[in-house]
């Protein structure tokens, strides 16, 4: 699988609409071997619709999207399709069943079954408790692989959504808005994830609203604008207060624009 | 924090226990009302063979209310393959080729239904509502109002095997429970089932973990048509009899199954075993009621008694927080909001 590939992901001249709305307009993208790149943007830019494009949720109206190089099709393409070529994707907002219990969030999709087809629901849970334990860290909180998921707190959900995509192994992970509505520790938390990532070889695609963070940690930036890829920078091209002054400039057009 | 995890709530967790405690008492009650009809089996063999239908409506509807939907259709589908049996029995003699058309009827309904739901994207309770119309409307056309008496279906072996009697013991009650545990099997242990729960949970969150929402739905309402025509087909042979409103005093008393047992009207959160309680609730209230002297009317105020304090009892047990703020708002308890 360590074939030699240039992008793991790339968009060429992807169109989206939606009804008569256009999300997208003839958008190149890509996202480099082992490359973090942040994706920013005002509301409504875009990025959800790019990102749910990448993970198999929506199909383009237009465009090819090639994974490893190699060109889609499209007709097949599907969250199940995506996670076979290892493009994990925690969305933004819920992304969790709110009353199934955890073992069944970190599995639906992809069920442990016996060869006849029944749940093998005793080592679901098995690696559901383990996974709570070391890599989510949720020791003494008495939070079980049983416990559902209304009964977590928003950064604990986070938790189990990331820990979903890293238990599946990704060559790339898609992160839309992580940190939304997260405490300060926990944000933390999923900065060292991404850096995490990063170290393991990884790709990750970061949609971030805090500009601070998305610049601490992506090698490249792209900005999306009303459907279109407007500006992009390397890593240490550009300032933080730089990108902000480009980042207010841009919506500063939006307001004449519509004035 | 996380203290409800108490001893008593673990074992009110135990799916379905506490309804089931509900019609240990009942039966209790009809013991004490009425002990000599309630301690002989006699009344027992007679809820096995008038359950079935209603039990096998309700574990399907159990499915097709976890994933959030709704199927108003199936009293049409009972009528639909109640004749299409009694025909094939009444001119072509031939019960097996009824079975077979019956079941093929009752799956072409339920796909028409996935169809319309999850493909044109009409709500469930529209467009079954539509076709309940449509094939009552038609099974009457077809039927021209005419019943069939099939009284010599007994002696045919489709008979015996589905609805005849080991001594007193009807058959049909053991195709119930083995459809029962077959339904607990497909929600509990089978990824459609676990589809299902999470459809009726979010549907938007089923789609981005790889939920085929669509196509998951449509093998639903099929499952719901081909079980709504096994329960006719029960009914029809134990009845000895097709008429074409066979399947219209059901709606009701499944939906109320259903909801007796602890499935959420909200979705995403089912009980197979609660409903086969629930079911022998409804059953059990009407003829116990009546075995015990009470003039008809009671029985649909007991019904809706019994309904109303396991809808509440159920909501006590799985949704903690907001019992306990209800309790507050009506005085019940001095604790202040944490």
């Amino acid at each position: 699988m360590t074939s030699s590939f240039q992008h793991i992901v790339r968009l060429e001249k992807v169109d989206m609409t939606f009804g008569r709305v256009q999300a997208l307009t003839q958008v190149d993208f890509e996202v480099g071997r082992n490359e973090i790149v942040g994706l920013i943007g005002d509301n409504g830019a875009g990025k959800s619709t790019l990102i749910k494009i990448v993970s198999g949720v929506q199909r383009p109206t237009a465009g090819n999207v090639y994974v490893r190089d190699r060109r889609l099709d499209l007709e097949d393409y599907s969250v199940r399709t995506a996670h076979d070529l290892k493009i994990e994707t925690v969305h933004q907002g819920q992304t969790l069943g709110e009353k199934q219990p955890l073992w069944r969030n970190l599995f639906v999709g992809r069920q442990i079954v016996d060869r006849f087809g029944f749940i093998d629901v005793k080592k679901e849970k098995e690696i559901a408790n383990q996974l709570l334990l070391k890599a989510i860290g949720f020791r003494g909180h008495g939070i079980t692989a049983d416990s559902t998921v209304r009964d977590l707190s928003g950064g604990e959900r986070q938790g189990i959504a990331i820990a979903r995509a890293m238990y599946f192994k990704a060559d790339l992970i898609v992160l839309d808005e992580p940190t939304t509505a997260l405490a300060v520790n926990e944000v933390r938390k999923v900065l060292a994830f991404v850096e995490g990532v990063k170290t393991a070889g990884g790709s990750c695609i970061y949609i971030e609203h805090n500009l601070a963070h998305v610049h601490e940690i992506a090698d490249r930036l792209v900005v999306l604008d009303r459907g279109r890829t407007v500006l992009q920078f390397a890593k240490g091209e550009i300032t933080l207060t730089e990108l902000t002054q480009h980042m207010i400039s841009l919506h500063e057009g939006h307001a004449h624009a519509s004035a | 924090m996380r203290a409800r995890d108490s001893w008593l709530r673990r074992i009110l967790r135990v799916e379905g226990l506490p309804i089931t405690f509900v019609l240990l008492l009942l039966v209790v009650a009809f013991m004490i009302a009425s002990p000599d009809v309630f301690l002989g089996y006699f009344i027992y063999m007679s809820f096995l063979t008038s359950v079935p239908p209603l039990l096998i409506l309700a574990v399907g509807l159990t499915l097709v209310i976890a994933a959030g939907e709704i199927d108003l259709s199936f009293p049409s589908i009972m009528a639909l393959s109640g004749w299409l049996l009694g025909y094939s029995v009444h001119e072509l003699h031939s019960p097996w080729i009824g079975l077979a058309l019956a079941l093929l009827g009752g799956a072409i309904v339920g796909l028409v239904n996935g169809v319309l739901i999850a493909r044109v994207g009409i709500p469930s309770i529209i467009a079954t509502l539509a076709t309940q119309f449509l094939w009552g409307g038609l099974t009457t056309a077809f039927s021209e109002g005419v019943s069939y008496s099939l009284g010599s279906v007994d002696e045919t072996f489709v008979w015996s095997l589905f609805v005849g009697r080991i001594g007193p013991f009807p058959v049909s009650a053991l195709w119930a429970l083995a459809v029962a545990v077959a339904m607990w099997l497909v929600l509990n242990r089978r990824r459609f089932g676990e589809h299902l729960l999470f459809i009726g949970d979010n549907a938007r969150v089923a789609e981005v973990v790889g939920v085929n929402v669509a196509r998951e739905k449509i093998r639903m309402f099929v499952l719901m048509g081909v079980l709504a025509a096994f329960a006719s087909v029960l009914l029809t042979l134990e009845n000895k009899n097709f008429f074409n409103t066979q399947g219209s005093g059901y709606l009701l008393d499944v939906m109320a199954a259903v909801f007796i047992g602890g499935t959420s009207v909200f979705g995403g959160q089912a009980s197979v075993v609660g409903t086969i309680a629930g079911s022998f609730i409804i059953s059990m209230v009407d003829a116990g009621l009546v075995a015990t002297g009470v003039q008809g009317y009671w029985v649909r105020a007991a019904v809706g008694a019994v309904f109303l304090a396991a809808v509440v009892g159920n909501m006590a047990i799985q949704d903690p927080e907001r019992w306990e703020s209800i309790r507050r708002r009506l005085g019940l308890t001095r604790s202040a909001p944490r």
